[in-house]
């Protein structure tokens, strides 16, 4: 038997030519068409496409004319003891999943404690973010806080300034919800021209969890908190950077967790364990972590970074300030750039969307760069304000392709392209870039970051 | 014996702990979940309750010259943002692009005319209340919370007047803070119309939901350019190696043509499972946060440290000490922190790979 070069386990060696043996096209030509082999005609049908276009890819091609060594040999894994359980006590990911990992793109900042490191939306299912890969913005390093000294506060206009301990937290009726947290910066390099590569470095400051904690309603009402005066909440991080933000009540009072799980474990250290804020639809910013003391107020608090940092800068030179809605957004995470399709021939289209005012109604996949469009399959479940995953089937020719997704939320908000957004808003306001994304697949396979229009 | 007394003695502990927390509880009437949480007491309040309003809500009494300012500013702020605030070195610039006409006005021109290359952060914002709170709660960056109320109306006060809001001679304070306000130079530069404060707010663009013909002729704008290819590192090593969508080898040239599924892989080589490198070390144990290869950051390059050591006997263990205990004088006025928790072999490792690149 020969052997195969490990590096191509389960890959097609040669493209079959003769996709109909003789012995069968002998059998068709004396017995006719019968169930059988319409069924073998059907499967032929296939290879022959396969051959056409090269669908190659999707069969199990024979190294020689016994088999495939995969089913022909005994495999390592099938003739000896497995581990142990608990040999991981806390599991990881198999080490061929090594290269899906947070990363940081180069240069973005100079100093790693005041930095981003980006999901890998490109190899990521669903909609559930692995909370080993939930994106990172840090300000001023990440902590390990012991949660038996974590103290949440809460005063202001209120009646009664509490204390509340995280064993006092956990004891309060609890909720658990799926949201996404996207970074109000997500895709803001792109907005003068095209700059990173990857969906990872445009999108990935994007991550959804079910967070688990009691309803931030709750806390305020327990301490009788005036919410007809006090329309504005300060959320403040026990970290250095003492991170602030202005939460509008009005907005997101229904809605918001003071939450302290993240998937069904407690919250990652680097995500604020152990204690955040959940503030769904809102720019990932707000939803401070380290999360230590809640004041209601009646009036916004023009935090650093509610005045120098995350504010829109407009072609007049005025700068929108407390922009907070994430508004409806897509993209396709495969194929997406810096990717390589081996061959033409059938792939399954896979994407994400997500709108900061709701839930997504549809979305629209074109492959022609934005010229025809088909609607794609949404996933279950369709939650409001969570990623959202989108399927649609394409039959790739081998010529140049544009892909594009457009989606469209409960408002009945189209996502716009790039250009539409620029007219409004011109190059320079950094946040809130929610525009297509187009991917560009050239014939020799290799899918790139390309900006339309 | 020895087990059971010190589970005896731990116990002791947390009864007193236990004690100490008990007798701060406060219950407040009208609960709805008794037994949770408690008042919280005015020095408690007075600790937290650090933050300054627009309207000055929250600002503590005091007072700072530009003069003592700057005495600051040299010794703690000038590591990081250079001496006139204008450095872009570790973090974008404090001060830069403004003019008298923007402190009339009260709009920054440059905002508009793009003169100034980069924003600075006085050019940014409107509130003064802004820079006092965040230089209170978090500078420096490395040493947050280390600077009285006097000494941030100090270094506010040096901030201004390098950007010409107060004279060289101001002594900034609470009282009069609020005129410094009416100087701001982007004072009226923010905008509240928008719909992105609400989640009801009116969007500002409504695209089209056109499905077919929608557009005469699809033109590509932009396209990443050749130099940035690599940019980001090897992309084949940021994908699956397996299955439909591995990533393309962009240390190399695109491909000629379309692989074919019997190809050999695209993928040169597996990143899985590599043995930690120095440099992996490095970042891990954080030394990364303030040194960098080739560029001053909060402390030394490590191309630096090489440079002054690299003839120096024994240097080696006289660094692996120094970083383990922590010292300070040898390159400016930023201490360097002591690392009892890394391991000496760990040290050895890292110390090693700076003086030697290996």
């Amino acid at each position: 038997m020969t052997r195969i070069d490990t590096k191509r386990r389960g890959q097609i060696q040669q493209a079959p030519e003769n996709f109909l043996t003789q012995d069968a096209i002998a059998d068709l030509n004396k017995n006719g068409m019968d169930d059988t082999r319409r069924g073998f005609m059907r499967n032929g049908f296939m290879a022959a496409l396969g051959g056409a276009v090269g669908l190659g890819a999707s069969m199990n091609a024979l190294a020689s004319s016994e088999g495939d060594p995969a089913i022909l040999e005994k495999q390592v894994w099938q003739t000896t003891l497995g581990k142990n359980v608990a040999t991981m006590p806390y599991g990881t990911p198999s080490i061929y999943e090594a290269n899906l990992i947070r990363r940081e793109s180069p240069g973005l900042t100079r100093v790693s404690a005041a930095s981003v490191a980006f999901t890998p939306l490109q190899g990521l299912f669903g909609i559930i973010t692995p909370n080993g890969l939930h994106f990172e913005r840090q300000h001023q390093g990440w902590y390990n806080i012991d949660p038996e000294m974590h103290r949440l506060m809460v005063n202001g206009l209120v009646k009664h300034n509490r204390v509340f301990t995280m064993n006092d937290l956990m004891r309060l009726p609890s909720v658990s919800r799926i949201h996404f947290i996207e970074c109000g910066a997500n895709t803001g390099l792109e907005w003068g021209n095209v700059a990173v590569p990857t969906v990872q470095y445009t999108h990935g400051m994007l991550s959804c969890c079910e967070f688990t904690g009691v309803p931030l309603s709750v806390l305020l009402e327990e301490c009788s908190a005036d919410l007809k005066k006090g329309k504005y909440l300060l959320a403040e991080g026990g970290d250095g950077s003492g991170m602030t933000r202005t939460v509008n009540l009005d907005d997101v009072l229904n809605d918001a967790i003071v939450a302290w799980g993240m998937n069904g474990e407690m919250l990652r250290p680097e995500n604020g364990f152990p204690l955040r804020l959940v503030v769904p639809g809102v720019q990932g910013v707000s939803w401070v972590k380290w999360l230590r003391r809640l004041e209601v107020g009646d009036m916004p608090y023009a935090t650093k970074d509610e005045a120098v940092h995350y504010n829109d800068l407009m072609p007049d030179g005025l700068a929108r300030q407390y922009t907070s809605i994430q508004e409806c957004k897509s993209v396709i995470t495969t194929p997406s750039g810096g990717q390589q399709l081996l061959d033409k021939g059938f792939y399954n289209v896979s994407g994400l969307a997500w709108s900061g005012r709701g839930k997504v109604k549809r979305v629209d996949v074109s492959f022609d760069g934005g010229n025809n469009w088909k609607t794609a399959r949404l996933e279950t479940p369709v939650l409001t304000k969570a990623l959202t995953r989108f399927n649609i089937d394409w039959v790739w020719d081998g010529s140049p392709a544009i892909l594009q997704s457009r989606a469209i939320d409960e408002t009945g908000y189209v996502q716009p392209p790039i250009k539409l957004l620029r007219d409004a808003r011109g190059t320079r306001s950094i946040y809130h870039n929610n525009a297509i994304q187009s991917w560009k697949v050239d014939s020799n396979g290799e899918v790139s970051n390309v900006q339309v229009g | 014996m020895f087990r059971l007394v010190k589970f005896a003695t731990s116990a002791i502990l947390l009864c007193v702990t236990l004690a100490v927390a008990t007798s701060a509880i406060a219950q407040k009437s009208n609960t709805k979940f008794p037994g949770i949480g408690r008042d919280a007491t005015p020095a408690e309040v007075a600790a937290w309750d650090i933050d300054v309003r627009p309207d000055f809500k929250g600002l503590p009494k005091g007072s700072g010259s530009v003069e003592k300012g700057q005495q600051l500013w040299e010794s703690k702020c000038a590591v990081c943002h250079g001496t006139f605030g204008e450095s872009n070195e570790i973090f974008t610039p404090i001060i830069g692009g403004t003019t008298q006409d923007d402190i009339k006005t009260g709009r920054v021109a440059s905002l508009t005319d793009r003169k100034q290359p980069q924003r600075t952060t006085i050019m940014k914002v409107a509130t003064v209340s802004s820079l006092w709170d965040y230089i209170y709660r978090a500078m420096p960056w490395n040493s947050p919370r280390s600077l009285s109320a006097d000494d941030t109306f100090a270094v506010v006060a040096y901030l201004l007047s390098m950007a010409e809001v107060v004279p060289d001679d101001f002594v900034l304070s609470d009282a009069n803070i609020a005129e410094v306000q009416k100087r701001m130079p982007n004072r009226n530069g923010m905008t509240l119309k928008h719909g992105l404060w609400n989640a009801k707010g009116k969007p500002d663009v409504q695209a089209s939901a056109c499905m077919h013909n929608c557009v005469a002729f699809v033109q590509i704008g932009s396209v990443l350019p050749d130099y940035a290819r690599s940019a980001h590192g090897n992309i084949a090593e940021q994908n699956r190696e397996y299955g439909p969508f591995r990533g393309s080898d962009s240390t190399k040239p695109p491909l000629e043509k379309l692989p074919g599924s019997g190809s050999t892989q695209t993928v040169a080589h597996s990143a899985i499972a590599k043995p930690k490198t120095p440099e992996d070390l490095f970042k891990e144990n954080n030394c990364s946060a303030c040194h960098a290869k080739a560029t001053k950051l909060v402390g030394p390059s490590t191309s630096e440290i090489a440079k002054k050591y690299q003839d120096q006997s024994g240097a080696e263990n006289k660094l692996v000490a120094k970083v383990k205990a922590g010292g300070s004088g040898v390159w400016g006025p930023i201490p360097m922190p002591s690392h009892p928790d890394v391991s000496n072999e760990t040290l050895h490792t890292l110390v090693h790979w700076v003086l030697t690149g290996q």
